[in-house]
């Protein structure tokens, strides 16, 4: 056991802190919240000068090869800033999948510029009726002659308007799970884009005989390491969410600290006190999780790494809420407001809850593999 | 003892859903369902029109002042059917506010002046109290007024002036006094709003909205003729407004009508085995909020039997504000539960309820924080119902 981090880790997690700080403050990010794209190029190429976007990209293609631990760091600082880049998706959960499925060559192909910040690439993996099932997938792909042929709907994929790749799964004549890369301009894909409550960009994939090249297909049966890159951006989404609620946190007690009534700061009302402390208490449970969670990304058992990460997202999105609601409850109407960034936390925090799974399906999710021993 | 409305209740019950099925608008009625405020001024003002025609414009005003008499438990009733149809929530400020402020404390020449054009919708009011370094602590407001000649001069900033963007009439507390307790040297003052000076300046709020304002008052010359009451005495009369703003503070009609759409996303929604309704987690849940209503109710009808009796509505308001918005929080939090991932979309518009519901989540969480925070309100429990 132990709780410490490597000076490597503590470097890492001041970097990305450092670049929040100075290069993502929130009227920065209220900027960019405002711009037509919603996300920031510059800030992207920025995470790739850093290196952050090499963080999950093995040494053998120029990566860090880091693991769970750096990920969860640099997601920290980095939902301490809400940023609204999608690093979860591109730099955690797409660049998995390539790097745990793709042949040298395409791994040489695709992960050296994901690293640059050239390409952004997400998984378009859920479907409007995937349900519970993650393997549920009723995408198909045909095989076409030199090509692929894909035809399917895929649900709210976070981010996609920013991606020039997205990594698709469809089921193969042969019924096998499998992963296609798939440039958003090829013709027969077709984005409907949404805005979320957390003011990100998303969209509802169409494929429409969208066609790609044989060599698109990345490996061959894509369950184990979809399953696998799914789960390490989850507990990077935790991880987000953790900095995020820690940053919540911490800006309202700030703010009770300083916000005079009655001729007292608010904070020294002991009803407020008890609410902070309680704050306190949940943001303790969440810290908790995340750790859980991004050390079951290690797990081998299947079993126990799946137990485990419904455990911190059900207990991390009730945390969420809580905290979420009483900083916003905390700072009165000007928690209400748009211009601070107390109720961008708030938002930022419910969409985790609803993110990669709800509150209550995790909690189903946990509930079926109980045992009376 | 008998929790029951009497047959007369339930016909004037009856009346109103006719008149709504017949009277309110249906596109408004959609706006309304949907959460759609792009018409909010014209809706607010166009329902109060059609309410003034048949008599109705002012539910709880006697009838010398163009009230329709009515009792506290058809008010009720009304209130209870409006939300129920969907019906824009007649603005509070002048009906609920400064209205029952005037027939109490102002003269009859404000009376005949502002009276009937509160009820006709021909002015629209809103509240000048919360100050920023104000909220809680209302008694430390800092706008000033002082005499020039006959004329009061205002300067100082309010905010959270809801739907003020649309005002042209604002009731203020402004400082005329000073020594003593804070509470003494407060006036209550009319101010219109289109005298040189005032600026409004709406504030974007976190569902994306402008509900709310700050207003600034620079040299502001207000006639001594739009002085409620007594200088000095404001205090007596903003209390006196709290009290009126918080009798139908409960809200049980919309608390209803959201309920009822809770189940209907529930029933539609498909669940482990079953709908979210018959799921057995998600439905206890639903029993459990729809049990805290049942009792809100009765306390509701209880506080109003005595309201009646006993004329002014005294401290138990602050129960009904706090259990009321408490439960409308968790019937809203319900909501989003039961649409799961589906609730984070908030445009483009999917159904009835995505994105409403998710926005309702994120501009409700005022509920507690308004009209005196809910931790204001258990001050007032505490001190005022338990002596503490």
């Amino acid at each position: 056991m132990d709780f410490s981090y490597t000076d490597e880790q503590q470097m890492l997690l001041d970097t990305a802190r450092r670049f929040v700080g100075e290069r993502y403050p929130f009227e920065y990010r209220q900027r960019v919240r405002d711009s037509a794209e919603g996300w920031s190029r510059e800030t992207w190429l920025r995470l790739a000068d850093l290196g952050l976007l090499a963080l999950n990209v093995p040494e053998s293609e120029g990566g860090l090869g880091a693991g769970p631990i750096e990920t969860m760091l640099v997601c920290n600082a980095l939902g301490e800033g809400l940023l609204l880049e999608p690093y979860v998706g591109s730099a955690v959960v797409a660049t998995s999948v390539i790097a745990e499925l793709g042949s040298p060559h395409q791994r040489q192909r695709w992960l050296p510029h994901l690293a640059s910040g050239e390409v952004v690439a997400l998984l378009a993996h859920d479907e409007p009726d995937s349900g519970d099932d993650f393997a549920r997938v009723q995408t198909r792909a045909r095989r076409e002659g030199e090509h692929w042929r894909l035809d399917g709907r895929k649900s709210q994929v976070y981010h996609a308007p920013a991606a020039n790749l997205l990594l698709v799964s469809a089921r193969t004549e042969d019924d096998v799970l499998a992963v296609f890369a798939v440039p958003t301009n090829v013709p027969g894909v077709h984005l409907a884009a949404q805005k979320t409550v957390d003011d990100q960009c998303a969209a509802n994939v169409h494929l429409d005989g969208a066609q790609v090249e044989a060599d698109a297909r990345l490996g061959a049966d894509a369950q184990g390491a979809l399953r696998n890159a799914l789960d390490a951006g989850l507990a990077a989404l935790c991880a987000d969410a953790f900095g995020a609620m820690d940053k919540a946190f911490a800006t309202t007690v700030d703010y009770c600290r300083s916000r005079t009534q009655f001729g007292a700061p608010i904070g020294t009302f002991q009803s407020l006190q008890h609410r902070m402390a309680d704050m306190l208490m949940r943001l303790e449970e969440a810290r908790a999780m995340s750790y859980l969670a991004a050390s079951a990304c290690s797990h081998s058992d299947l079993a126990e790494r799946r137990a485990a990460l419904a455990a911190a997202k059900a207990l991390m999105g009730q945390c969420a809420r809580h905290i979420g609601q009483q900083a916003i409850q905390l700072h009165g109407g000007m928690g209400m407001t748009d211009e601070l960034a107390i109720s961008h936390y708030f938002k930022r925090l419910i969409a985790f809850e609803f993110r990669n799974g709800s509150t209550d399906q995790h909690l189903r999710d946990y509930r079926k593999q109980l045992r009376a021993a | 003892m008998n929790l029951n409305f009497d047959s007369q209740q339930l016909a004037f019950r009856d009346e109103l859903r006719a008149f709504l099925r017949d009277h309110l608008p249906a596109d408004i009625r959609t706006r309304m369902r949907d959460g759609d405020h792009s018409h909010i001024r014209e809706d607010i003002s166009d329902w109060q029109k059609i309410l003034h025609r048949q008599g109705w414009g002012a539910p709880a005003w006697p009838k010398e002042f163009g009230g329709p008499g009515w009792s506290k438990p058809q008010q009720y009733i009304f209130d209870v059917e409006c939300a129920l149809a969907d019906a824009p929530e007649q603005l509070a400020f002048g009906l609920k506010m400064v209205g029952p402020v005037i027939m109490r404390y102002g003269n009859a020449e404000q009376q005949q002046r502002f009276l009937p054009r509160i009820v006709a919708a021909d002015d629209w009011w809103c509240q000048g109290y919360s100050e920023p370094g104000s909220g809680s602590d209302l008694a430390s407001l800092r706008t000033r007024a002082e005499r020039a000649g006959n004329d009061y001069i205002v300067n100082g900033q309010k905010v959270w002036n809801t739907l003020g963007q649309f005002a042209n009439w604002i009731f203020c507390l402004v400082r005329t006094g000073n020594g003593g307790k804070p509470q003494q040297g407060i006036s209550f003052l009319l101010i219109d709003m289109r005298t040189p000076g005032v600026k409004v300046q709406p504030t974007r709020l976190l569902d994306g909205g402008f509900e709310v304002n700050e207003i600034w008052f620079e040299n502001v010359r207000v006639p001594m003729g739009n002085l409620i009451g007594e200088e000095n005495r404001g205090w007596t009369y903003a209390k006196f407004l709290l009290g009126h703003e918080r009798s139908n503070v409960a809200g049980i009609g919309a608390i209803k009508r959201e309920l009822l759409r809770l189940k209907q996303i529930a029933a539609r929604t498909q669940g482990e085995t079953a709908s979210l309704l018959h799921d057995p987690i998600f439905a206890t849940r639903i029993a459990q909020v729809e049990i805290e209503l049942r009792a809100l109710e009765i306390i509701s009808l209880r506080a109003m039997f005595e309201a009646e009796r006993n004329s002014a509505p005294g401290p138990e308001a602050s129960i009904l504000k706090t259990r009321g918005t408490e439960i409308r929080q968790r019937i809203s939090e319900l909501q989003i539960d039961a649409l799961g991932e589906a609730a984070l979309t908030i445009a483009p518009r999917i159904d009835d309820d995505t994105p409403r519901a998710m926005l309702d989540y994120l501009n409700l969480r005022k509920l507690s924080i308004f009209g005196g925070s809910n931790e204001i309100q258990r001050n007032i429990i505490a001190q005022r119902i338990l002596g503490l």
